[in-house]
């Protein structure tokens, strides 16, 4: 199993039946793949619908159902449409129980950089901003370290996403939960030392004395 | 009756430097035939906002290929490596609005609000240069309100007297900004006798509507 497939599989045991939900576009979006087959969640897309689901088979794409991303997907029985207010109302109201995001750096307070890195990349926020702030429980899905740097830091040094603390962030090696303490290692990936968590994070981690691997979505 | 126009026509009522809200969402629900002629009219100096620029000579994209749009005001442009070219290359102005935001600031535009107040923003980049409000004790951005010239809208129906019914994610921004410009503008994928969309569907009211684009017209 690769890095992104065990994040995603370990994000998906977080998801609750019944529960509305947002995935972000990437890694985060593979989530939906790891669901037990008999377990229903509505899935939000910012755009415009609760219900979306997978193409159901290539040739089938509707013009007018897509993903945020702009990719042609199908919907569940029950799916409803709507504008871009009522969506972002129900993301920035809570009534979104779970965003799961990607990230660039979280921090030791819980802040999530995720949009912007200045001068290199600028795709602006899209709906980042309002996820992040509005959503019951916001989940970072990410890599652990980018090309060997690490991204759970001190402090972010990249833009913030929102000042909000986040609920929980799962990466290949850990599941670490932000708390007003500081960052609390709560998982390490199945064969990953405390030790290895703790070189490839430059944010203090606050490590119980019992500290068990994953559960790990079959 | 809503006097049917072409598309042209419609076009040629637009004015450089107008300043242009957009229907779509990655090109899904863009009005691409009034786009492409935008394009053919070379019609320049543009103040645009909508959601995204689609991709590269697609959707919104069509507009900054050309070179068209001076001022930007959207909340994604990472699909769009043209648009970001512009920006670095001080081509062409951005303003990047969170999403939720961008919708609640054209909306207020539209409704005669004279702004938005959410913590979406606050504390980042976003909050720069924009006051804070506190209402019971929680901290709140205050966004302005956007308007326009005009709305290019897309809708899948629209019936003889400019009511509009829209298609699943194709809906996204149309019916927040055909609420927001002087001149509401439609393209629809079919034009119906008055009553095929019943009453309880209509998502925009006529009312609104200004100009429906012909059925059939090309350029010219």
């Amino acid at each position: 199993m690769d890095s992104k497939e065990l994040i995603a599989r370990r994000v998906a045991g977080e998801l609750e039946e019944g529960s509305l939900v947002n995935l972000g576009i990437g890694l985060p979006a593979t989530v939906a793949n790891y669901l037990p087959k008999d377990m229903t969640v509505y899935f939000q897309s910012e755009n415009g619908i609760i219900g979306m689901a997978p193409l159901p088979e290539a040739g089938l794409e509707d013009p007018y159902l897509a993903d945020a991303g702009g990719r042609f997907v199908g919907a569940i029985p029950g799916a409803c449409a709507f504008d871009s207010c009522f969506s972002f109302g129900l993301i920035r109201g809570g009534h979104l129980e779970v965003t799961v995001l990607g990230g660039l750096q979280v921090d030791e307070q819980g802040q999530l950089a995720n949009w912007v890195v200045p001068g290199a990349m600028v795709p602006g926020m899209g709906g980042a901003m309002d996820l992040v702030t509005g959503t019951k429980r916001v989940i970072v899905a990410m890599t652990h370290t980018n090309k060997g740097e690490r991204k759970i830091v001190k402090k972010c040094t990249l833009p913030l996403t929102s000042l909000r603390r986040v609920t929980l962030v799962v990466t290949e090696l850990a599941v670490i939960e932000p708390t007003a303490d500081g960052l609390m290692l709560k998982e390490r990936a199945p064969g990953v030392s405390v030790e290895t968590i703790v070189a490839a994070t430059e944010a203090r981690l606050i490590v119980p004395a019992e500290v068990p691997e994953m559960r790990i979505a079959a | 009756m809503k006097k049917a126009i072409s598309l042209a026509g419609a076009v040629e009522m637009i004015p450089e430097n107008a300043s242009l809200m957009i229907g779509g969402f990655m090109g899904i629900g863009s009005p691409h035939r009034i786009i492409a002629e935008l394009v053919r009219q070379k019609r320049g100096g543009l103040t645009v906002i909508a959601n995204d620029t689609g991709r590269p000579g697609f959707g919104i994209g069509q507009l900054i290929s050309a070179k068209l749009v001076r001022k930007l005001i959207a909340s994604h442009i990472g699909t769009n490596p043209e648009t970001q070219k512009q920006m670095i290359a001080k081509e062409i102005e951005v303003e990047l609005c969170p999403q939720g935001s961008l919708a609640e600031r054209i909306r207020a535009g539209g409704y005669g609000l004279g702004g938005v107040l959410t913590p979406t923003g606050l504390g980042t980049i976003v909050a720069e240069g924009k006051p804070t409000v506190e209402v019971d004790g929680k901290q709140f951005l205050l966004e302005r309100p956007l308007k326009a010239d005009f709305a290019l809208v897309w809708a899948r129906r629209c019936d003889y007297r400019g009511n509009l019914e829209y298609a699943l994610t194709a809906r996204n921004f149309n019916p927040v900004i055909a609420m927001a410009a002087s001149t509401v503008i439609v393209e629809a994928d079919e034009i119906v006798p008055v009553g095929v969309i019943p009453p309880d569907t209509v998502h925009t009211p006529h009312v609104v509507v200004d100009h429906v684009i012909e059925r059939n017209s090309s350029h010219g």
